[in-house]
């Protein structure tokens, strides 16, 4: 079976996060880049269903130059080649822009299932898979916890909400997004890293696909939340706001 | 014009979600300066419908049709593309719940334009309606305009008050009978099913410590362990905790886990994700152990500790015993 799974470059999780100063996206210069969470899941679940019933797994990635490094994490972990879809935006893409671009690069290619993750950890859209499946006409399921391809079907089990979940049969080819945590993550082997070295990595400029570039919103302004409640903040060592709390908890919430 | 909110409902019953969506729903409609009209989609809706002209919409749309019985993106799609060609709204407004994360993109997609996902507040930009979402899973915030007409909006659990049932006022009902095939429904689903029976029920907690992936590794947990048993207290955690296997997926505190509302809920380590806080969000009292300033718990803290949970945690369960002893 030919996977293909959609990646995306997004600030690592402890990034200290700063407004840029137009307020239109986010100060750079110190930030380090990780591969999205969802997504590193729908990768590992597409190598581990190639492992099981061959074929090839090709990385697909929308993103600026720096996004090549997430791109080689992916092949490290043994996807066998990529698709860079190189861009100019370093963040503030949205979803639909995103996914016509990522549904040029891949109409050719004639997968039987793409993976991406449910949403991305910095614009948190969560659309990007189900805008893919509709343009390029395949059936799509979301928040998958399992897949498991059956003949030119596959069988997805859905969460749903309050501890529900949802087996789904959908006609290949198709577009699940998955959920985090289904799996163990791998690392990449030192081996692995080494011969991603001569993997084939395809960039294409995203002027290059052509096509509609209108993005279906527009994100004005980012700034930090305003506080609305009323939290009191605790200062102190250890062991005076631990003295302090309790004190709170015992004579002001009345709960110890 | 309109403002057109769909409304959810799954065998009969509604997903008190869809009532924040009305909320939110009539908010934009003030800004447009346009009514408010309201959806149910389903097979054999007609009372759903009825019910739902009783909370401020001047009309009703029932959306029947048998293919329509089971939820099927495919047929959703198909049902509210038509309607939606029909009634021709400004805006089209749903709760963020799973289905709808599911089916809207895919729907706005056919209108070649973006759903604005997850919107907690709405601000009146001069007659134009600006939707706030939030980025990095609460930690800023951004303000969004529709690109195009109609503007697709889904909006998050608890971000709006529920829209209540107006006393003896009630719009319109109105069939509408969308065209589907069969055909075109190419997803099967299954009966929905829950998974073993859970053997701990949070919700009759009075005391609730929560561990996020601020504990680093599971050989920590003894940290948090110790401020539970000084408390006399359940052992919670966040999602990432229970799918790492650190603990047991039944003590998960969440959108896919358990909802509590204890007297007391400790989050140690815990970011705040709204996945979270919709399930711990009626806690009497919030308290939040933090490295980051910024982190969004906070916000739904009473009170609140910026420091390093391994240092802070065990000063607190001195104090605690000392205050029980
Ligand atoms: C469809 C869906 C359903 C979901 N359902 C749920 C659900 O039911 N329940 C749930 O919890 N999540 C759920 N999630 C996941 C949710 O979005 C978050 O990813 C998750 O809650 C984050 O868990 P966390 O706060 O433990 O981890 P993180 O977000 O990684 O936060 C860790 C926190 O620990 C702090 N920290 C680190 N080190 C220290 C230290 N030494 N001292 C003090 N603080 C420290 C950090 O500052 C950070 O704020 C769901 C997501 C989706 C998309």
């Amino acid at each position: 079976m030919k996977f293909i799974v959609s990646v995306k470059q997004v600030p690592a999780r402890d990034s200290s996060l700063r407004v840029s100063s137009d307020g239109k996206w986010l100060d750079e210069s110190d930030i380090t880049y990780e591969m999205n969470e969802p997504d590193a899941y729908a990768l590992e679940e597409a190598l581990q269903l190639k492992e099981k019933l061959g074929g090839e797994v090709v990385v697909l990635c929308a993103g600026p130059a720096r996004a090549a490094q997430t791109i080689r994490e992916a092949l490290a972990k043994g996807a066998d080649r990529a698709i860079h879809v190189q861009i100019e935006e370093t963040g503030t893409l949205d979803a639909l822009a995103t996914a016509r671009l990522l549904a040029k690069a891949v109409q050719a290619e004639a997968a039987d299932l793409i993976l991406t993750g449910l949403q991305s950890d910095d614009l948190g859209y969560g659309q990007t898979g189900v805008i893919l499946a509709e343009l390029l006409g395949y059936a799509h399921a979301t928040i998958v916890m399992e897949v498991e391809p059956q003949g030119n079907t596959v069988r997805v089990k859905r969460e749903l909400e309050d501890g529900w979940f949802q087996n789904v049969l959908l006609p290949l080819p198709a577009v699940v997004t998955v959920q985090s945590g289904i799996k163990k993550l791998r690392y990449a082997t030192l081996m692995g890293i080494k011969k991603a070295k001569t993997k084939e990595v395809k960039t294409v400029a995203a002027a290059q696909l052509g096509g509609d570039k209108t993005p279906g919103s527009v994100m004005a302004n980012i700034y930090m939340p305003q506080r609305s409640k009323q939290t009191q903040m605790l200062s102190g060592d250890a062991k005076q706001v631990a003295q302090q709390l309790v004190e709170k908890l015992k004579f002001e919430a009345r709960v110890l | 014009m309109s403002v057109l909110v769909v409304l959810e409902q799954r065998g009969g019953k509604w997903n008190r979600m869809s009532f924040e969506a009305l909320t939110a729903g009539q908010k934009i409609a003030q800004i447009f300066g346009v009514p408010l009209q309201a959806a149910v989609i389903g097979s054999g809706i007609e009372s759903l419908a009825k019910e739902a002209a009783g909370y401020g919409a001047s009309k009703v749309f029932a959306v029947d049709h048998e293919l329509l019985a089971k939820y099927t993106p495919d047929g959703y799609t198909a049902a509210l593309e038509q309607l939606i060609k029909a009634a021709n709204p400004k805006a089209v407004i749903f709760p963020h719940t799973y289905q709808v994360r599911d089916f809207a993109p895919k729907l706005a997609t056919r209108f070649s334009n973006a759903l604005i996902s997850d919107v907690v507040e709405i601000k009146d930009d001069a007659g134009k309606a600006a939707f706030v979402r939030q980025l990095f899973q609460g930690k800023l915030s951004c303000d969004v305009q529709a690109a195009g007409e109609p503007a697709f909006v889904s909006v998050q659990a608890g971000a709006f008050r529920g829209a209540e049932a107006a006393a003896n006022e009630s719009g319109p009902v109105e069939a509408f009978a969308p065209q589907i095939e069969a055909s075109q429904i190419r997803s099967k689903p299954e009966e929905p099913f829950r998974e073993a029976q859970r053997s701990v029920d949070l919700g009759a907690a009075e005391f609730i410590v929560s561990v996020g992936r601020g504990i680093k590794e599971k050989d920590n947990l003894p940290v948090v362990e110790a401020l539970a048993s000084a408390l006399g207290a359940e052992l919670a955690a966040s999602r990432p905790i229970c799918d790492n296997g650190w603990l047991p997926m039944e003590r998960q505190v969440g959108s896919s886990g358990q909802t509590v509302a204890p007297k007391v809920y400790f989050a140690v380590g815990i970011s705040g994700a709204i996945q979270h806080l919709v399930g711990m969000k009626g806690s009497k009292t919030v308290v939040a152990i933090n490295k980051d300033e910024n982190a969004p718990i906070f916000e739904t803290a009473d009170y609140g500790v910026v420091g390093d949970l391994f240092e802070v945690v065990p000063a607190l369960v001195d104090e605690i015993k000392k205050a029980k002893a």
